[in-house]
């Protein structure tokens, strides 16, 4: 409990500091200083992580397998879940990327005492909602592209335009706002009430929850509620990305708390479990196709000099009761 | 040992989260719990450091005095070695998909087995040791210091995984506890921290060529004895050979299978199907052993104990391997041989001298599965079987965890079996195949200290095999894993009483009908067959 209420403090105050803060006309440094050190952070960050990974070496072909292996003719092949192939083994990756496919395969243990028998029932709740989690997060941060581009790109107004399609309230409700927030709410929920997800819940499992909820919160209240001058949050951004930063004034205090929590995300993530949107290209028990008894997969530090006890003292040790009991041998004695 | 509760007892798991933090919350050694530790002779037979006389249940385990710095260098070097490591210490993201799925944590409630808080034992020390975060945040970001307790909670949750790797069909990032056992009991091993039925077969395995040190002598012995028992039963004299250069097959299986029920029916299984094909087969008493305890201590050992199979089949000059029913020995060939002691050049691509089958699947390792080999044979119709020999059967499948989830082999065995019983029906589906649960006795914990424990987390298997055996008569549950041989029988005898326990190719060898034979009144096991009448021709 104690990870919970640091990591709810520690968003709130994040929260207080930039509305605190923008409202004191400390705006330079929110909407143009913090954004770029975020920035800078997250890609060196995340590059040196990456690096760091890649450059390790992956002494050992160690596929976990989830089906049939390639095998006989007439044995039928689980191409995607245990592939032999690399084009077989990037469909895997893609299904595993894409569409959760681990998490799909969730079960739950229903230990049944009274009836003496233990049930595992299918539970994709946690795919569900994972699943929705991720893509509205993805859709919302594509959707923000239109801040930062002239002309906002065809696709950009596209996905926007799916997006509101139900045309609920002025402005356009966007579906994906809900859900985000619904997934990372249930997400949230989840660790809360199942004791064996608190029970291994640390501040830094919260902390980006609490923090991501409170973007989403925030950036729900500027543009529902408090109804930003979007025209000039747009002047904003492409200052930035263009190296002229430009600070137009009346900006509400909302959006510098929206948009400073999101630069706390920035440089936050390459040091914390949110880098699994890297690593998990690089799993080598997903990654790695299951052809090792075909190929031959070379340890960059294969020791050479580890040999076995050899034959030859195998016989020296043994030779007599060898001769003795009609083995053959290569040295008589 | 203390008495045993009863299953329904046993079944009663608490799996509420204590109160405390699991920081907080001390391991507790009692008999049932533990494996004994190495014995300071075996260590130093094996090169290993720290060789002293201590127990787990002692509160000063006599580490050496810089065992801190040598955790950490090893940790170290190994983060340097293993990509697997570090990605697997920096990704979780502790969804908990994983944490149910454990048998030793479905069997105890003892939320330190859930494989996310096993791996966070190491990943705390990790972060403590090798993170910018936790000097600045300490025990906030999951991080602790390296403190004698630990290295304790180490031995008891990394000595209470079976490297089944269930787990890690479940993590979305495919995080495997496996990996992650494998390396912290190359660290604690670099302390002197270890348990005696992992190293004293690893020793035997290096000087004899089997995990029991049998001599060779006595190997011959135990073998010409079930030669015997065949002449007795089939009224046949198999001949095998050992060490005959020339040969065109070296085969390799789990010493296991020489000495103990029931795998010395599975061995009479084999020494049949080669009799019958008249197979140019040789067995060696160098290379004895199948199963690679190397692999429960360090890369290093289970490189050299693998060598010993390529340094064999080399000096005899044999065509290719074939290896039996075994399932480290599988785990080991499929993922780490070819790299550790190839490339075998020296051998060909496997081809059966019977069917003209090429094993491309094979091409490189020139290694083989006895299982593979039969599947083929039957399916080109090479062998007369006769199910009704093995009448009154009605088999189930285990899917031994190594050829499951660290090779894929589910039709092949199965194909075979469906061959030679007239029943046959699978365990519920969430708990076979890829999904299957382990027998508990893995990766070195096969041990009779670990009794209760093994049964504990032989839980689900326990009750997925009674489940079939109330419903469906289920009398016979049958394997590819000399470890399933040894622990099944035990796990059956308590979760399911009356379910006997096989090899695949015991149940070949009963099948088998050999040209002009005299009628077989028993089965492998000299039991009386059911009902002999005149045996049907089938494939």
């Amino acid at each position: 409990m104690a990870g919970l209420m640091t990591a709810l403090l520690a968003v709130v105050a994040l929260a207080a500091v930039a509305a605190l803060g923008a409202g004191a006309g400390m705006s330079g440094v929110f909407g143009i200083a913090v954004p770029y050190v975020a920035v800078a952070i997250f890609v060196a960050g995340f590059i040196k992580k990456v690096v760091g990974w890649a450059s390790t070496p992956q002494p050992f072909s160690i596929a976990t397998t989830g089906g049939q292996q390639y095998s006989l003719p007439w044995v039928k092949q689980a191409k995607f879940d245990n592939p032999s192939t690399p084009g077989q083994t990037f469909v895997r990756m893609a299904l595993e990327v894409l569409c959760f496919r681990s998490l799909f395969r969730n079960t739950k243990l229903d230990n049944r005492v009274a009836e003496g028998r233990v049930a595992y029932g299918s539970d994709k709740s946690l795919w569900l909602f994972a699943l929705m989690f991720h893509y509205c997060f993805l859709i919302v941060f594509i959707r923000h592209f239109r801040f930062f581009l002239e002309p906002v790109p065809f696709v950009i107004t596209g996905v926007e335009f799916v997006d509101s399609i139900l045309q609920i309230g002025v402005p356009t409700l966007y579906l994906t706002d809900v859900f985000l927030v619904v997934g990372v709410t249930f997400l949230l929920a989840r660790r809360l009430w199942d004791p064996k997800l608190s029970y291994i819940s640390l501040a830094n499992d919260y902390f980006p929850l609490f923090l991501i909820l409170a973007i989403a919160l925030s950036g729900i209240y500027m543009r529902y509620v408090a109804k930003v001058d979007v025209i000039a949050i747009k002047q904003l951004a492409i200052g930035l990305v263009s190296f002229k930063p430009y600070i137009p004034p009346n900006i509400d205090w909302s959006f510098y708390m929206h948009f400073f929590l999101v630069c706390v995300l920035w440089a936050y993530f390459p040091f914390s479990k949110l880098m699994h949107l890297g690593g998990v290209f690089l799993s080598p028990t997903r990654n790695l196709p299951n052809n090792t008894r075909m190929e031959r997969y070379i340890n960059p530090w294969n020791d050479p000099s580890i040999k076995p006890h050899t034959y030859e003292e195998y016989e020296d040790d043994f030779r007599e009761k060898m001769i003795e009991a009609g083995l053959p041998v290569d040295k008589e004695a | 040992m203390s008495k045993m509760a009863p299953p329904e007892e046993l079944m009663n798991v608490n799996y509420a989260t204590p109160a405390e933090a699991w920081m907080d919350v001390k391991p507790e050694f009692k008999l049932g719990n533990y494996s004994y530790p190495g014995k300071p002779d075996v260590l130093k037979y094996l090169g290993l450091p720290n060789p002293r006389d201590w127990s787990p249940t002692d509160e000063d385990w006599k580490l050496p005095p810089d065992w801190r710095d040598i955790i950490r260098d090893g940790f170290r070097e190994l983060l340097g070695k293993y990509r697997s490591l570090k990605v697997f210490m920096d990704v979780c993201v502790r969804c908990g998909a994983c944490a149910d799925k454990c048998h030793f944590y479905i069997g105890s409630g003892d939320p330190k087995n859930m494989p996310v808080l096993r791996a966070e034992l190491l990943r705390s020390i990790y972060r403590g040791e090798f993170t910018v975060a936790a000097k600045i945040l300490g025990k906030l970001s999951g991080s602790r210091k390296l403190e004698e307790d630990v290295v304790k909670e180490w031995f008891m949750y990394f000595y209470q995984c079976t490297q089944c790797r269930r787990c890690s069909l479940y993590c979305p990032y495919g995080i495997d506890t496996a990996e992650i056992t494998f390396l912290a009991r190359d660290l604690m091993n670099r302390i002197g921290v270890n348990i005696n039925w992992i190293l004293e077969p690893a020793a035997n395995c290096n000087r004899t060529g089997n995990h029991l040190g049998i001599q060779p002598h006595a190997f011959k012995d135990m073998m010409e004895f079930l030669v015997d028992d065949i002449e007795t039963i089939t009224g046949r004299r198999v001949e095998p050979s050992f060490q005959r250069k020339g040969a065109e097959i070296l085969f390799i299986t789990p010493s296991g299978d020489i000495f103990a029920e029931p795998g010395i029916y599975t061995f009479m299984g084999y020494l049949l199907l080669f009799d019958y094909l008249d197979l140019d087969v040789t067995w060696s008493t160098y290379a004895s052993e199948g199963g690679n305890f190397g692999s429960f201590m360090n890369d290093k050992w289970m490189k050299k104990l693998n060598a010993k199979m390529y340094h064999e089949a080399k000096r005899l000059g044999v065509k290719y391997i074939i290896g039996g029913e075994c399932g480290h020995m599988w785990r080991v060939l499929n993922q780490y041989m070819d790299t550790m002691n190839g490339p075998a050049d020296f051998l060909e691509v496997p081809k059966s001298p019977i069917t003209g089958t090429v094993f491309d699947n094979a091409k490189s390792t020139k290694m083989i599965h006895l299982v593979e080999f039969t599947a083929d044979l039957i399916k080109n119709g090479k062998l007369n079987l006769d199910k009704s020999r093995n009448a009154g059967i009605t088999a189930t499948w285990h899917d031994s965890c190594n050829t499951s989830r660290g090779m894929g082999f589910f039709e092949e065995p199965r194909y075979v079996l469906e061959n030679v019983v007239e029943k046959f029906v699978d365990m519920p589906a969430q708990t076979i195949r890829e999904q299957t649960y382990c027998c508990g006795g893995g990766a070195g914990l096969n041990n009779g200290e670990f009794t209760e424990m093994r049964l504990r987390g032989g839980l689900p298997r326990g009750n997925a095999l009674r489940y079939v055996q109330e419903k469906f008569d289920v009398n016979t549950m049958s394997c590819i894993c000399a470890i399933d041989r040894a622990t099944l029988p035990g796990l059956a005898d308590y979760w399911a009483p009356g379910v006997k326990v096989t090899g695949l190719h015991e149940l070949v060898g009963n099948a088998l009908v050999f040209e002009g034979e005299e009628p077989r009144t028993m089965n492998l096991r000299q039991e009386d067959l059911p009902g002999i009448e005149g045996s049907e021709e089938e494939e």
